[in-house]
């Protein structure tokens, strides 16, 4: 029986703040925009982010798109791209102005203008005094942003799929991304979306680290089907880990603990950050404090029956300290662990946070690779944005505040392009069997019966090996170990089966699709961190220390096919400002 | 279809309503479905099914106890809820 098809001009993958940006501007164009959402589109995680939105408004200190220019070079170690992050620090202010008319409820000052708060990583006139750059709503500005961008939709008529879960995309034998084969979960049935262009905003990838902030639903399904059309995936290596999330579970620990005046112990009680950052101990970096929490564990002297967590000690600050200035943290302990962290350590380990790479695009989110003729060729009808895509404006370490204004500016440049382009391109490509046949390949795999591992083992087994061989703790031996560990691996999903065959709501098969896409993104990311040889942002490796500008002043990039390692230029040249060339990254 | 069989596939149905925005819903959600769902009456599913339907914000105030739900039947649910996925405080 033929697959039913639907007709879009537009089609988006996954329904976070970039996806709904997008989605909102081409709505309002008129354009017939279909947003594709595996759950509910308000249960994306961009509602998690509770930080803020920079933009150099001006509202609280004096500040200037050029300073945020400037620190988000210097924040990025030199890797960014300097023409998108002019773009995007330039584009910031009327992004945040923009979500206020939208009805976004931005904190205020007194006189009625936004609010802005002062973050780490912001200054003043280059590198001078704190900046105050952050636009929020109270604690919750990923939640008022999404439900604000999701109700405009409605109010716009984007054609929600929600709750179905996108296989891959279709790309002709030109090399035109035509649409993608979907799957609705609720019946189990597949659904063929040819649309004039495609925009990935699938979200991170966090799930393929065992301890991670992230939702159950970040398994970089986006970043998985780029690579499996034959894209390639760029600086993978560059993972923002955090060096206190509860172990086990992986919500954050925040640095304000330490700052209190906390501490981490090892398994036998030592005080072990006297070792490894003499005078700063627990407040040194967050990579040396990550990778010190690593090494106890690696070498045996963890907590816990398993030895695989450091436990950090609030008790000797009294009840006071801890319930007053930490309420958060005593919230986290009494839910998640069932301890008072006022009278019990909490047993913490690095958590990953956000992926600084993804799918390499230029900054109109139109997606670039090298496929015959030059580093940056535009893969027609291909657009990503936001933490599944690389820009690349958060290079090899991302500032806070500028990913939620990362996946709105470049959402909206996203929406902004695919207009014209459809302008260009304003009939449908035709949609030959041979398109569809590998995506229908990949889904009936799942149909195969017999006796097999279960996913959910071949799962928490890959998890375990990211975090062993591609955390905090860099080696080449290491990660060389890891590869070869995740080639195994990779052989083993061959042989995983499902027991529920069944059609409706089965969400086995789903997370099996989502074994594939982290087995494949888990891979990228193995692979570009053995290759760059160097330690640079957040990566940081223990046999290369020190940051090389002449030989790695360069984005890596992941072809799935053979596993291969490419790499291409920095763009150090900004559009219309001197570039900042890379000094010393010292705070 | 026998009623382990319904029971089945309405878990995981719910299952997939439980994969939310943010990692501390999934860990519990996820962890009463497994643990406490099945001791629920028909009302306890209902409400349960209605708890669902609130944003997640609305729901992480609640099961952090920041918050209370004005309606008494969902009140009794988090409850409910806190008391099978809230570990028990580790032995002196």
């Amino acid at each position: 029986m033929p697959i039913p098809t639907r007709h879009f001009d537009a089609l988006i993958l996954g329904a976070g703040g970039a996806g709904l940006n997008a989605a909102l501007r081409l709505a309002g164009a008129d354009a017939r925009v279909a947003v594709v959402s595996k759950v509910f589109p308000t249960r994306s995680h961009t509602v998690a982010a509770q930080g803020g939105v920079n933009a150099a408004l001006a509202n609280v200190m004096p500040d200037n798109w050029h300073w945020h220019m400037y620190d988000t070079v210097k924040g990025s170690d030199f890797l960014g791209d300097q023409d998108a992050i002019e773009y995007m620090c330039r584009e910031a202010i009327a992004t945040v102005y923009e979500l206020e008319h939208a009805g976004v409820p931005f904190s205020r000052l007194d006189d009625g203008r936004i609010y802005q708060r002062p973050f780490g990583g912001q200054s003043q006139n280059f590198g001078g005094d704190q900046a105050a750059r952050t636009c929020a709503a109270a604690d919750r500005t990923g939640h008022a942003i999404l439900h604000t961008l999701y109700q405009q939709n409605l109010r716009a008529r984007t054609h929600f799929f929600d709750e179905f879960f996108a296989i891959d995309l279709l790309r002709d034998d030109e090399g035109y991304v035509i649409g993608a084969l979907v799957l609705e979960i609720e019946t189990g049935e597949p659904l063929i979306i040819a649309s004039k262009t495609t925009l990935i905003a699938t979200g991170g990838y966090g799930q393929v680290f065992r301890t991670s902030t992230n939702a159950f639903i970040n398994t970089g399904d986006g970043m998985a089907m780029a690579l499996r059309v034959g894209v390639p995936l760029m600086d993978m290596e560059f993972y923002q880990f955090h060096p206190t999330g509860v172990a086990g579970k992986g919500m954050l620990i925040t640095e304000g603990a330490r700052g209190e005046g906390g501490y981490l112990l090892n398994g036998d009680g030592e005080r072990f950050m006297e070792r490894y950052a003499p005078r700063a101990l627990d407040l040194a970096s967050r990579d040396v404090v990550s990778r010190a929490i690593a090494t106890e564990v690696r070498e045996g002297r963890g907590c816990g029956p398993n030895r695989d967590h450091v436990l950090l000690k609030l008790d000797h600050l009294g009840a006071d300290v801890v319930h007053h200035r930490l309420p958060g943290i005593s919230d986290i302990c009494r839910t998640f662990v069932g301890i008072d962290p006022a009278k019990d350590p909490i047993p913490v380990f690095p958590t990953a946070h956000y992926a600084m790479g993804g799918i390499p695009t230029d900054r109109s989110a139109r997606v670039v690779a090298p496929l015959r003729h030059g580093p940056e060729e535009v893969v027609p009808g291909l657009y990503a944005a936001g933490e599944c895509a690389c820009v690349s404006v958060h290079g090899a370490n991302r500032l806070g505040g500028n990913s939620l204004l990362d996946i709105l500016v470049f959402g909206r440049a996203a929406g902004q392009d695919i207009l014209r382009y459809l302008k260009e391109n304003p009939n449908h490509r035709p949609l030959t069997d041979s398109v569809i046949a590998p995506a229908m390949a990949r889904l009936e795999r799942w149909q195969r019966r017999g006796d097999g591992e279960p996913v959910h083992v071949v799962k928490a087994d890959l998890r375990k090996l990211m975090e062993d061989h591609c955390g905090v703790f860099r080696t080449e031996a290491v990660m060389a170990e890891g590869v070869e560990k995740l080639v195994a691996l990779r052989e083993r999903v061959e042989g995983v089966r499902l027991t529920d065959h069944s059609q409706t709501f089965n969400t086995a098969r789903i997370e099996a699709l989502e074994l594939d896409n982290l087995v494949d993104v888990g891979m990228a990311t193995l692979c570009s961190a053995l290759f760059r040889q160097e330690s640079r942002g957040a990566h940081s490796r223990v046999d290369y220390p020190e940051r090389d500008d002449q030989n790695w002043l360069r984005h890596s990039l992941y072809f799935r096919d053979g596993d291969r390692m490419d790499s291409k230029p920095v763009r150090t040249k900004p559009l219309t400002v001197e570039s900042f060339p890379p000094k010393p990254r010292v705070y | 279809m026998s009623t382990a069989t319904a029971d089945d596939r309405e878990l995981q149905r719910l299952r997939w309503q439980c994969r939310r925005g943010m990692l501390e819903l999934d860990l519990l959600l996820d962890a009463f479905l497994e643990r406490g769902w099945g001791d629920l009456d028909e009302a306890g599913r209902r409400a349960f099914e209605r708890l669902l339907g609130f944003p997640d914000q609305v729901i992480l105030d609640w099961l952090m106890q920041q918050a209370v739900p004005a309606d008494a039947v969902l009140r009794d649910l988090v409850a409910r809820i806190l008391a099978v996925v809230i570990p028990p405080p580790p032995r002196p």
